[in-house]
């Protein structure tokens, strides 16, 4: 029971980062179709900048708490990434807009290999402790343990679930993007500028990430240049698996898809007599991406999936 | 003058010369280092000539494209080194020698098994768009790498991180290529060193391919390919299975691979999981859009490049212990390649040396 109680636990938090990541995902797909590999990186460049910052403000030594350290450098982490993937959506996908499909996916996963090559650059390839900066005393919970980072996790991703879905839902940024997703055409000739739209849409996706990958580094403890790229991936397959183009989706994805990875973990070595251990909970992920692209493409929640584009 | 055909001819033959010539000059250096070179670029060669079949032909992008060729040079390290028989007193006691397969029975099955894999690994994918493909395929890979990393235990069967090593060398006929050869005519003797006579026959395996990949590319089948990457829609609408030829793409591009790596396993002597990471496969599918989507000699240029590349910056002043191992010769690499393909889908989405316009190549 305790095992069960600390794997979901577990399971929660990482489904919540997956969440936050599958998001950009999903609206990225929604509107312009493309799977921006350079995703998950965006989640690394997140986490090495508030590494540098929280050093920073560490060797300073100003003496404020570390909550109003770490918050800081999520901020700034969240403006460095939002710049970066407006950035790399103006440079490197806009050009490519109309041209066939092929070309603008080659052109994302050479931009996710650029990113992790100019952060090996910047940040050397070792990889790097991550301060922790809130309460290290665990929290008991009727026989499992949770981390005051871990709650910090779940709370911060249930406030920005609710403060997206009003942007989404009730502003006219929101409604600009739906109607962008739902045509582009019509929704210029209704007054919206999609390339406007389509830049809001990375800037989020981007903050969103840096969300992310702060949480990430605090509840891991490591950072370096290769850490999002499975992440990325992980949460590629639960906006899948959740219905790709859907918000709400892409939320349930991932955290089934934490929860999935964490039970795994768990149980595998038990289940199997050993044979398989926790070393191949990497592998759930594209299971799961198999069987759901089999059994029922169009997601959990989702609508249909164009046979084609 | 001469006319174009006969013109067509003499550079051929030239052609034909100088390749067979340039691992005599290369070994004349004094170290193998350059034939070695030469060799695995050739096998990037094939490798980059299997997915192009895929790619370039189908339009479907596979992004694990190196697990095929993991298949194929595990398959033959399993099948020829001492490791299965060291690890398991029953297949010790009925080969007491250690397995010893001939490799060309273990290329036949390899091809088998690789364009099983590959047809397996299409077929949830499609009815999809080819992004789902690429995600897949990109999985695969992993669960492979994951899967060689880790059956060391608790059966020992792929040696985990340590590889298998003590591989048999190719023999041709009981010719064995993993030794020196001494050709005499006379007084004038030539001693033939085994990359060098690898060389020889990978450069077989590539002319062959290339052949292949020309008769694919003009047949019913490849033009099928071709109409279905262009518009899957009107292909379907003008009668073509696309589900079947869709599958086809991925095993005979599959097979290609599997292929590849039986051979890497011969040369190399030795497998482990480092040699099939996903970079290798972002490597793969960089030669063929970098070179010219789909178009065969560009596809070679593409991968003759970036194989070459690691080894023009050897020669550049190690900068990585200035920089506490930021810029060392790999980064660098990686960080070309990487420019290469942002750069080369904006400026000249068709590749280099694209193949020629529709309609153009008929006229004459």
């Amino acid at each position: 029971m305790d095992v069960l109680l600390q794997q979901i636990i577990n399971g929660l938090v990482l489904g919540s980062m997956y969440a936050l990541v599958a998001l950009g995902y999903t609206m990225v797909y929604g509107i312009i179709g493309l799977i921006n590999f350079a995703h998950g990186d965006v989640l690394m460049v997140g986490a090495l900048t508030s590494w540098t910052i929280i050093r920073l403000m560490m060797e300073a030594s100003i003496g404020l708490p570390g909550w109003m350290i770490l918050l800081m450098a999520t901020a700034i982490a969240m403006v460095v990434c939002a710049a970066l993937n407006f950035t790399i959506e103006k440079l490197a996908y806009r050009p490519l807009r109309n041209s066939p499909r092929l070309a603008p996916l080659i052109t994302a996963i050479g931009m996710s290999l650029l990113l992790q090559t100019l952060a090996m650059i910047i940040w050397a390839p070792n990889p790097k402790s991550y301060p922790s900066m809130l309460s290290r005393e665990p929290i008991q919970l009727g026989g499992a343990v949770i981390s005051v980072t871990q709650i910090t996790i779940l709370a911060v991703t249930a406030i920005t679930l609710a403060l997206l879905m009003w942007l989404v839902n009730k502003t006219n940024l929101g409604r600009a993007m739906r109607a962008t997703a739902e045509n582009p055409r019509v929704a210029a000739l209704m007054g919206i500028r999609p390339d406007v739209v389509i830049s809001a849409t990375f800037i989020i996706g981007a903050m969103l990430a840096a969300i992310a990958g702060v949480m990430w580094a605090s509840n891991y403890g490591t950072v370096q240049h290769a850490m999002g790229f499975m992440p990325g991936l992980k949460a590629f397959v639960a906006a899948v698996m959740g219905g790709i183009g859907n918000l709400a989706g892409a939320v349930v994805g991932g955290i089934a898809l934490g929860l999935i990875e964490a039970l795994g973990a768990g149980y595998l070595g038990a289940l199997t007599g050993g044979f398989l251990g926790s070393q191949y909970v990497d592998i759930f992920a594209f299971i799961v991406l198999a069987l759901v692209l089999t059994l029922r493409p169009s997601g959990l929640l989702g609508e249909r999936v164009a046979d084609r584009a | 003058m001469m006319n174009s055909k006969s013109g067509k001819i003499v550079t051929f033959i030239i052609a034909g010369i100088a390749l067979m010539v340039l691992p005599l000059l290369l070994q004349a250096t004094g170290s193998n280092s350059w034939v070695r070179i030469v060799d695995i670029a050739l096998l990037y060669v094939l490798l980059a000539l299997g997915l192009n079949i895929v790619v370039g032909y189908a339009g479907l992008l596979d992004l694990g494209y190196i697990a095929f060729f993991a298949v194929g040079a595990y398959l033959y390290g399993l099948l020829a080194s001492p490791h299965l028989a060291d690890t398991f007193p029953a297949i010790k006691a009925m080969f007491p020698d250690g397995l010893h397969v001939n490799i060309w029975i273990v290329m036949i099955v390899a091809a088998v098994l690789a364009g099983i894999v590959g047809m397996i690994l299409g077929a949830p994918t499609l009815k999809l768009r080819g992004d789902y493909l690429a995600i897949i395929t990109l999985g695969f890979g992993e669960i492979i790498r994951i899967f060689l990393l880790n059956l060391d235990r608790p059966v020992n069967i792929t040696n985990g991180p340590k590889g298998i090593s003590q591989i048999d060398p190719l023999t041709v006929f009981g010719f064995n290529m993993g030794q020196r050869h001494t050709l005499s005519i006379g007084d004038w003797s030539f001693t033939f060193q085994p990359v060098t006579l690898y060389y020889y026959l990978f450069l077989f395996f590539v002319i062959l391919t290339v052949i292949i990949s020309y008769r694919i590319q003009d047949s019913r089948i490849g033009r099928a390919w071709m109409a279905i990457r262009e518009d899957e829609i009107a292909a379907k609408a003008m009668g073509l299975n696309t589900r079947n030829l869709k599958l086809l793409a991925f095993g005979m591009g599959a097979t290609f691979g599997g292929m590849s790596g039986v051979l890497f396993a011969s040369f190399q002597r030795f497998v482990s999981p480092e040699s099939f990471s996903l970079m290798e496969s972002v490597m793969v599918v960089a030669m063929v859009v970098l070179g010219g989507i789909g178009h065969i000699p560009g596809v070679i240029l593409g991968a003759l490049m970036l194989a070459g590349l690691p080894e023009l910056l050897r020669h550049l002043p190690d900068l990585s212990h200035m920089t506490d191992g930021r810029l060392g010769p790999e980064i660098l690499r990686q960080l070309l390649i990487a420019l290469a393909m942002v750069v080369i889908m904006l400026i000249r989405p068709k590749g280099l040396w694209p193949s020629p316009e529709h309609g153009k190549s008929l006229a004459k």
